[in-house]
C-alpha cells in the first residue's frame, strides 16, 4: 500500500465505514471509490479487503466483471457514445470511429496527455435523440459526424481557459 | 406527518384542489410545465425553465403563472417541450431564446406562438393541443399518465393526482384479497417474460413468514427501450407506492430499487420521493396506524447488460459478481440473502397502484383475452415520431409503425421492426397486422421484452443487424456457462467472416446449429434467447444473408468490404471538396473536372459523401 497517500487511505476508510451496517455493502463501496477517483487500482482494493475482512481475490472479481468499475485511471472527459440499437441504425459507429480517429485512440483507451477516453456505452435510454453521446455525465442530442471536431475542440478551448 | 387515513384523505384533497386549478386556469391562473427528461434536459429543457422563472418574476407575473418541470412527455425527438395551462398548447423544439417570445405572446398577449406548434407531417398543419397529435392520439396511458403533467420532485403533485389511495385501499385488505385482485386484473410481468405477476406474489406469499424482500428491476438494459427510464423520472411515486403494496401482499418489510448507474436523473427522483414519503410519514414504520411497516432502499448497477436477469441481479445486490443462479429454487422461494423475493420490473409495479386504485375490471378492460391492460413501447430508429407510446394491447403493428409513429422518414421503405431487443427478434411486412400481446409475437418468432421497437428501413442490412446484436450479447455474457461464452463467439466470428465477405453456404448451416446448441444449453435467458436475433433474420432474410456470401453483395451498402463509393461524373463539377476532406487521399483529379476515387486507399469513411453538395457521390 506504499503507494497511497496518507489522506486516499482516510478517505477509503471513511466510504467503508459508510456501509458498516449494510448487509453486503461491497458495490456500494467501490461505486463509491470509482466515483471519488476515477479508478480502483489493487492497492485500493488491499485496504477496501483489510476494511471489510472481503478477500482481495473476490473484489477483484467483482471490479473485474462490472463495465463501471476501472483498473486504470480514466480521462478527464470520459466521451461515452450510445452503441445502443436505436443510436447504431442512425449511423453511431461513425460517430465513435470519428472520436477514435480525431483522438488517435481506441474505445476503451485515454490519450496519452490524460485528457479524453472513448467508451462505447450499452444505451443511454436516449433514444429520442439518437445518436447521442454522454461526456461526463453532459448528453450531447443527436450527434453528427461532422459535429465531432467542433465538441473536442470545446472540450479543449474549456481545458485552456482554466490554464 | 400523516398519522391515520382521515389525514391522509384529506391532504390528497387539499392537494387535488390545488393542482386542479392550476390545470383549470381558475381566477386566471396559467401554468407553464417544461419536460424534465433526459432528452429534453440534453437540449437545456433546465436553462429553458430557468429563464420562464426570471422572466416571470421580471414582468410581474408570479402571482398567476407557475413554473413546473415534469416528466418526460415521450416524443422526445420534437423535444424540449413547453406545455401551458388552461389552454392546453404545446410548444415543440422551444430554445432559451424562444422563451422571450412566449412570455410576450402567450402569457401577456394571450397569442399562440404558431411557429413553435408541431407540424403534422402528412397534412403540414399546425397542431396547437397535445391530444390532437397523431402521436398522442391512439395511445391508452396508464403507466405513462401523469408524465408530462405533474411535478416528479414534488410529492403534493402526486398526491393530488391519486397517488397513496392504492396503498390506502390495499391497507384495508386482506392480504390474500390484494394478491386475488392482482391475479384477476391479468397483470404480466412488463420486463421481458410476461410471467403473471399475481401468480408471482402468490409463491412468495406461500412462504412461511419471516424477512422477504421486494425487488424493483430497474436495470433497463435492452439498447432501445427506455420505459423505465422515463417511468422512474416521471413519476416516481407510483413505483414507489406499487413496491410497498407488493411489500404489504406478500409480507415484506424491506425494498430494494435497483437502478442502472447510467441514469442519474432516475435515481436522483427516487431518491427524493423516498425522502418525501418518509417525511410524510407514508413511508417508514407503522404507516397510517395500521402497523404495517415498510422500508425502500436504493442500489445502483455497475453495468453489467446480465444483471437485468432476477437471479443475477440479486447477486449484484449481495455485492458479488452479476452471474445468473440455477433456477429452480425460484427468487420466491430463495431470492435475496436467501430469503424469499419477488423481483418486479418497473413498468410493473407503477401499474399496481392504477389497479388498486381502481379496481382489476378497469385495468383488464383494455387488452387480449390473454394480456390485459396497456404496455409502453419505445418507438425509435428509422421512424418519424421517435419516441415512447403506450397503448392497449392488441394494438397492430401497423397502427404502432404508421398511425402513431407516423411512418418512415425520407419516403423510404419499411423493411422490419425489431421487438424485445437482443433477445428477441424481427418482424416483416407480413406480420404488420399482427396484434401485439406476449403471445402472438412469439408465435411469430419475436418477443415483447421490455418493448423497445426499433424500426429498420431499406438502408439497414439484416445481417449487419444481426452481428450487431450478436457483438453485444458476446459482450455482454458474464461468463459462467460455456454454451454462452463460447457459443455467442463463434457465432459473432461466423457473422464477421460473412460481413467482410469471406462466408460460405455453410457458415449459414453452422449459425443454425450452434443457435439451437445455445438455446437447448445456457443456464439463463440471456444465454437461451441470445440467437433469436440470428435466427429470425435467417428466417426472414435468408436471401440476404446468401446474397453476401454467393455475389459478395450488401444490397443495403452497409457492410464496407461488399461496398464501394464511386464519383459520377455527370455530376461531379470538380470543386475538390471531397478530396479536400478525403482522410487517406484517395480522391484524385483536377479542378473543374470530374474527380475519382482511388478504391485501393479508400478506407470507406463515407466522408466524400457527405462533404458533396452535388450528390455526386453513390454508394454501389
Amino acid at each position: 500500500m506504499a503507494h497511497l497517500s496518507e489522506a486516499a487511505v482516510g478517505k477509503i476508510n471513511e466510504i467503508c465505514s459508510r456501509y458498516v451496517d449494510e448487509k453486503t455493502p461491497l458495490m456500494m463501496i467501490l461505486s463509491d471509490i470509482q466515483r471519488e477517483y476515477g479508478y480502483i487500482p489493487l492497492e485500493v482494493q488491499e485496504l477496501v479487503s483489510k476494511n471489510t475482512g472481503i478477500s482481495v481475490a473476490e473484489i477483484f472479481g467483482v471490479v473485474s466483471f462490472y463495465s463501471f468499475f476501472s483498473l486504470q485511471p480514466k480521462g478527464k472527459y470520459v466521451i461515452g457514445c450510445c452503441l445502443g440499437t436505436a443510436c447504431y441504425v442512425k449511423g453511431a459507429q461513425k460517430v465513435i470511429d470519428k472520436f477514435s480517429d480525431l483522438l488517435g485512440i481506441k474505445p476503451g483507451e485515454t490519450t496519452e496527455d490524460g485528457m479524453f477516453t472513448i467508451d462505447a456505452l450499452r444505451c443511454l435510454g436516449a433514444c429520442g435523440i439518437a445518436p447521442a453521446v454522454s461526456i461526463n455525465g453532459k448528453v450531447y442530442p443527436k450527434v453528427e459526424i461532422n459535429e465531432v471536431s467542433k465538441i473536442i475542440e470545446e472540450l479543449k478551448s474549456q481545458e485552456g481557459d482554466k490554464i | 406527518m400523516i398519522k391515520t387515513f382521515e389525514e391522509l384523505y384529506s391532504k390528497q384533497h387539499d392537494c387535488a384542489v390545488c393542482l386542479a386549478s392550476k390545470f383549470k386556469g381558475e381566477e386566471g391562473k396559467r401554468a407553464v410545465v417544461i419536460c424534465g427528461g433526459t432528452g429534453c434536459l440534453s437540449s437545456n429543457s433546465a436553462q429553458i425553465k430557468e429563464r420562464f422563472e426570471s422572466l416571470v418574476e421580471e414582468k410581474g407575473l408570479s402571482n398567476h403563472v407557475t413554473v413546473n418541470q415534469v416528466g418526460c412527455f415521450g416524443f422526445c425527438s420534437q423535444g424540449p417541450f413547453v406545455k401551458i395551462f388552461p389552454e392546453d398548447t404545446l410548444y415543440r423544439g422551444v430554445s432559451v431564446e424562444d422563451v422571450d417570445e412566449i412570455v410576450e405572446k402567450d402569457l401577456i398577449g394571450d397569442q399562440i406562438v404558431e411557429r413553435l406548434l408541431y407540424v403534422d407531417p402528412a397534412t403540414h398543419t399546425k397542431v396547437a393541443k397535445q391530444d390532437d397529435i397523431n402521436f398522442y392520439k391512439k395511445q391508452h396511458r396508464i403507466a405513462l399518465e401523469e408524465c408530462g403533467m405533474i411535478d416528479p420532485e414534488n410529492i403534493d403533485e402526486a398526491l393530488g393526482a391519486g397517488a397513496f389511495a392504492g396503498l390506502a385501499r390495499v391497507l384495508k385488505m386482506d392480504r390474500q384479497a390484494v394478491i386475488d385482485e392482482i391475479l384477476a386484473s391479468g397483470l404480466r410481468g412488463r420486463g421481458g417474460a410476461g410471467f403473471p405477476t399475481g401468480r408471482k406474489w402468490q409463491f412468495a406469499y406461500n412462504q412461511p413468514d419471516g424477512e422477504k424482500y421486494v425487488v424493483c428491476n430497474g436495470d433497463e438494459g435492452d439498447p432501445g427501450a427506455f420505459m423505465d427510464r422515463s417511468i422512474l423520472e416521471g413519476n416516481p411515486l407510483a413505483v414507489i407506492e406499487g413496491m410497498m403494496i407488493a411489500g404489504y401482499a406478500i409480507g415484506a418489510q424491506n425494498g430494494y430499487f435497483y437502478i442502472r448507474a447510467e441514469y442519474p436523473i432516475a435515481v436522483h427522483r427516487i431518491q427524493l420521493g423516498i425522502k418525501q414519503a418518509q417525511k410524510l410519514g407514508l413511508l417508514g414504520d407503522n404507516i397510517l396506524g395500521t402497523g404495517f411497516s415498510f422500508h425502500a432502499h436504493i442500489r445502483l448497477g455497475a453495468g453489467a447488460f446480465v444483471c437485468g436477469e432476477e437471479t443475477a441481479l440479486l447477486n449484484s445486490i449481495q455485492g458479488q459478481r452479476g452471474m445468473p443462479r440455477p433456477r429452480p429454487p425460484f427468487p420466491a422461494v430463495k431470492g435475496l440473502w436467501d430469503c424469499p423475493t419477488i423481483v418486479n420490473n418497473v413498468e410493473t409495479l407503477s401499474v399496481i397502484p392504477y389497479i388498486m386504485r381502481n379496481g382489476a375490471d378497469s385495468f383488464a378492460s383494455f387488452g387480449t383475452s390473454g394480456s390485459k391492460g396497456t404496455k409502453v413501447f419505445a418507438l425509435g430508429g428509422k421512424i418519424n415520431n421517435v419516441g415512447l407510446v403506450e397503448v392497449p394491447m392488441g394494438t397492430t403493428l401497423r397502427e404502432l409503425i404508421y398511425d402513431i409513429g407516423g411512418g418512415i422518414p425520407n419516403g423510404r421503405k419499411f423493411k422490419a421492426i425489431q421487438t424485445g431487443g437482443p433477445s428477441g427478434g424481427c418482424l416483416t411486412e407480413k406480420d404488420l397486422d399482427t396484434e401485439i400481446d406476449f403471445d402472438t409475437l412469439r408465435e411469430r418468432g419475436s418477443m415483447m421484452g421490455s418493448g423497445g421497437a426499433i424500426v429498420m428501413d431499406e438502408d439497414n442490412c439484416m445481417v449487419d443487424v444481426a452481428k450487431f446484436y450478436m457483438e453485444f450479447i458476446c459482450d455482454e455474457s458474464c461468463g459462467k456457462c460455456s454454451h454462452c461464452r463460447i457459443g455467442t463467439k463463434r457465432m459473432l466470428e461466423i457473422l464477421e467472416k460473412i460481413c467482410e465477405g469471406k462466408g460460405t453456404i455453410e457458415d449459414i448451416d453452422q449459425l443454425e446449429i450452434l443457435a439451437s446448441t445455445i438455446h437447448v444449453g445456457a443456464l439463463c435467458a440471456l444465454g437461451q434467447t441470445a440467437a433469436n436475433p440470428v435466427l429470425s433474420t435467417l428466417r426472414s432474410f435468408r436471401e440476404e444473408y446468401i446474397e453476401h456470401v454467393r455475389d459478395k453483395k450488401c444490397h443495403a451498402h452497409v457492410c464496407k468490404n461488399l461496398m464501394m463509393y464511386v464519383i459520377n461524373p455527370e455530376k461531379c463539377k470538380g470543386c475538390s471538396a471531397c478530396a479536400r476532406h478525403c482522410p487517406v487521399e484517395a480522391i484524385v483529379g483536377v479542378v473543374k473536372s470530374p474527380y475519382a476515387i482511388d478504391q485501393n486507399k479508400c478506407i470507406k469513411c463515407g466522408m466524400c459523401q457527405s462533404t458533396c453538395r452535388f450528390g455526386a457521390i453513390d454508394k454501389i
